[in-house]
């Protein structure tokens, strides 16, 4: 006999032991295919910077043409667009998305919340060999005949599909089928986030409790899982016009002459859907890098952040309004002015959130204990950097000013301080910061603050003065100026300077990755929790942390994540793990 | 004032909102009767309801922005019956036959929570064969109509994006189907051969099984579903 009524309530957490770890068996699952998250961490992060070294040499590339137009002849107007579109798609998607949710989400969310892995470790593994396959798939455009597209990052129909632009037979293919694949494996992985932080947090470790890089990884993995969609199915639409001759996208064309085959579709409607994804692609980007850049202020200035519950509201404020702004994006699509007032509005909405951040990143440092060492450093460079981000960024949500300033080089340098080079300090900033837990050594300091003056000023360089000529009105996406009358002769010297300092900056990159693997082998033997931070992930009983992250033991929770500089403490830090007992001498 | 703020009465009274803020700022789970597996399959849901969102709008946009008539879907999915005309025929049986495989999902997971092995697994088949039925029926249709010359880029009754749309709508969503068959077919294969009694451990994941597979899956079966009354309410009816 059955016990109906026990069994027919459901399945309870209860009823099972959820918490088994995989012990790998043998060398390939240790270190390849390895369901720990810390090496799935690793695997995302040393891919992405792989992708991140080639969008470098594009944008080298592209600056060369800039400065010393058609000096170079290997760079024609069809590589220059081909360079554009893939240092713009591999940036955004496959570096900055790849590595801080895939990289620092991986390591950092399980041991933060004091879990022994994600949810579901092998479905992550899988995250990442399907990542490999897209980054895979997106660099074979580079040797397919005609090349990668050549359609501008954003990949706007007609003009993507059309005969004409670059890499429209396989490229655009390519493309598309590479976002689609990266999207599935994102996926996979962005659902083990999410579950990881919601149901696996320790005793004690409450959301309220979380420290901020969780917060800004977990919003910015919710966001993805709802804005990506738009992009898989323009994605799948725009293959359908490419390969089946549809035409969602595609109007009636005219060209050379001829009537195309298509008509009807409507290119707007792609615009909508890309940017249903753009923009909160924007803050997929931002959050994480608001999150950690939040606790290396705190842990760095031996101080409690500033305001931590009005910083965790502003991340959700920023997360829900950014889906509601993406057609600040369209200003001079056609769009309906109602709906431009409409957009304009919610976007300036989101600098209300975001400034509260920005204020409480200044209070964090107020007559704090200010450590200028290299994770400090870039965490600063971020706030001067993002800030000037910021600003323009308000320049561009009116309707009014952005018209002018459209297509210019204001548009890129805007977005390139915001979105480009803020979350990369950010990103310099948590490998210096972590680095003694992933590999039990330390960075070497010398390097890390060479590494980091180079890249802080030689990028303020490029952007900074990018809005000058953008104001000027020289347009972006131009593969030569020539002769355009209301470009004044010294357009063309400081895109000397630009260039030049582009390539010092590029070049710095490799002190970093040098003082990356030599410290890796030869580094200073780092101390225990050498900063002297309070979160979870620095009071592992090793360090780099085992495989189970805790060993027999795993934590309790008893404070949040920000007690520096506790009067009355014996330390200038105490543990979030630490019994309220022993906090006092 | 002395008002007594422990538990007690109190407790009884809270509510709604009260509890969902109880169940946010608890420790360790959220979702504090959830297993990670469903609550895995939650959020998958919620995304994928996005993707189908925006299939949906954008096959109502273009169905906007076309210049040319769209088709009468009546008079298109109109199937004879010795001679007889009957409009969305086929499209009426698919619908009944999925609907009809919700419930016998619904049975098997009841069986599920009663650790009925065969039962559970008798109606997890018969929700696969329904399931099938609904896929072949669906590859008929298609065939059907590219026989009768719809075409992603052209058909005979309006705009071409008709046809693309109703490919890709329905397409996607028979992919959706299908993926979901493959997976229960295994489950209901291992329900059958006892592995969720022995707890016997998966061969990619190495977690040992249990019956809430059968629940989880029939999570993302209901949804499937429930997608397919919007697809043939705003794509077939309309």
């Amino acid at each position: 006999m059955v016990d109906v009524r026990a069994g027919a309530g459901g399945f309870h957490p209860e009823d099972f032991e959820e918490e088994e770890v995989p012990h790998p068996r043998s060398w390939w699952t240790k270190y390849v295919f390895s369901q720990d998250a810390k090496v799935v961490a690793l695997q995302y992060a040393g891919t992405a910077v792989f992708v991140g070294l080639i969008a470098l040499v594009l944008s080298w590339l592209m600056r060369l043409q800039l400065a010393f137009p058609g000096a170079f002849a290997f760079i024609d107007a069809d590589h220059y667009y081909q360079f554009i579109t893939m240092h713009g798609m591999m940036m955004v998607v496959y570096v900055l998305t790849a590595i801080f949710l895939g990289g620092f989400g991986n390591y950092l969310i399980p041991l933060m919340i004091g879990a022994r892995d994600m949810a579901f470790p092998f479905i992550n593994m899988l995250s990442y060999w399907t990542y490999l396959l897209a980054v895979l798939v997106l660099l074979s455009g580079f040797f397919l005949p005609g090349g990668p597209t050549g359609a501008g990052w954003t990949l706007y129909p007609p003009q993507a599909l059309l005969a004409g632009t670059p890499g429209s037979s396989y490229g655009i293919v390519v493309m598309f089928v590479s976002l689609v694949i990266f999207i599935a494996g994102f996926t996979m992985g962005g659902l083990n986030y999410v579950v990881t932080v919601l149901q696996l947090r320790a005793p004690g470790m409450t959301m309220m409790r979380l420290p901020m890089t969780v917060w800004g990884i977990f919003i910015a993995t919710i966001m993805a899982l709802l804005a990506f969609p738009g992009l898989l199915v323009a994605s799948l639409m725009m293959l359908c016009d490419r390969l089946l001759g549809a035409s969602f996208f595609m109007p009636a064309i005219v060209q050379d002459g001829a009537p195309l085959a298509n008509a009807g579709g409507s290119p707007i409607l792609y615009q909508h859907l890309f940017w249903f994804f753009g923009h909160p692609e924007v803050y997929i980007v931002a959050l994480p890098a608001f999150g950690i850049v939040a606790d290396l202020l705190s842990t760095h200035a031996r101080k409690n952040l500033f305001g931590y519950r009005l910083m965790v509201w502003a991340t959700i404020a920023i997360g829900v309004l950014s889906f509601m702004v993406w057609g600040h994006h369209m200003f001079i699509s056609g769009m309906n002015p109602i709906f431009g007032f409409f957009f304009a509005t919610s976007t300036l909405l989101i600098a209300i959130p975001t400034a509260i951040k920005v204020y409480n990143w200044i209070f964090t440092l107020w007559r704090g204990d200010i450590r200028l060492n290299p994770p400090m450093l870039y965490s600063l460079g971020f706030i001067v950097t993002f800030v000037v981000g910021g600003l323009t960024g308000l320049f561009l949500g009116n309707v009014v000013v952005d018209v002018p300033l459209n297509s210019t080089l204001f548009v890129v340098a805007h977005f390139h301080m915001v979105m480009g080079v803020a979350p990369i300090l950010v990103i310099f900033g948590a490998i210096s910061h972590w680095f003694p837990l992933m590999s039990g050594r330390m960075l070497h300091d010398g390097l890390a603050k060479l590494h980091f003056w180079i890249t802080f000023l030689g990028t303020y360089f490029i952007f900074f003065t990018m809005h000058y000529l953008g104001v000027l009105g020289v347009p972006r996406r131009y593969y030569d100026l020539g002769q355009t009358a209301f470009i004044p002769p010294s357009v063309a010297a400081l895109n000397i300077a630009i260039t030049v300092a582009a390539l010092i900056v590029g070049a710095a990159q490799f002190v970093l990755i040098y003082n990356f693997i030599r410290s890796w082998r030869h580094g200073e033997a780092a101390k225990p929790n050498p900063w002297g931070a309070t979160t979870l992930e620095w009071q592992t009983p090793e360090m780099p942390p085992p495989h189970d992250n805790w060993g027999k033991q795993a934590p309790t929770v008893y404070r949040w994540a920000y007690d520096y500089s506790v009067p009355g403490a014996d330390r200038d830090f105490i543990p979030q793990n630490q019994p309220e007992q022993g906090a006092r001498a | 004032m002395s008002t007594d703020l422990t538990a007690g009465p109190q407790e009884e009274k809270k509510q709604g909102l009260q509890l969902m803020a109880d169940d946010w700022s608890a420790d360790k789970r959220v979702f504090r009767g959830v297993t990670w597996g469903k609550a895995m399959m939650w959020v998958f849901i919620l995304g994928d309801a996005f993707i189908f969102a925006c299939f949906i709008l954008g096959y109502l946009a273009v169905r906007e922005t076309t210049t040319e008539a769209w088709p009468n879907t009546a008079e298109v999915f109109t199937l004879h019956v010795g001679g007889k005309p009957i409009p969305l025929l086929l499209i009426i049986v698919m619908t009944f036959l999925l609907d009809s495989s919700s419930g016998t999902m619904a049975l098997a997971i009841n069986a599920a929570h009663r650790r009925e092995r065969k039962k559970c697994a008798a109606l997890l088949l018969a929700t696969v064969l329904l399931g099938l039925t609904f896929v072949a029926l669906q590859a008929t249709e298609w065939t059907n109509l590219i026989r009768e010359g719809l075409r992603p880029w052209h058909n005979d009754w309006g705009a071409p994006q008709f046809g693309s749309s109703f490919f890709l709508l329905t397409g996607f969503h028979g992919v959706h189907v299908t993926v979901g068959l493959l997976f229960m077919a295994n489950i209901a294969r291992k329900v059958a051969r006892g592995d969720f009694d022995t707890g016997r451990r998966g061969f990619f994941t190495g977690r040992r099984g249990r019956y809430e597979s059968v629940e989880i899956m029939g999570l993302y079966w209901h949804f499937v579903d429930l997608v397919w009354v919007f697809i043939f309410a705003l794509f077939y009816l309309w």
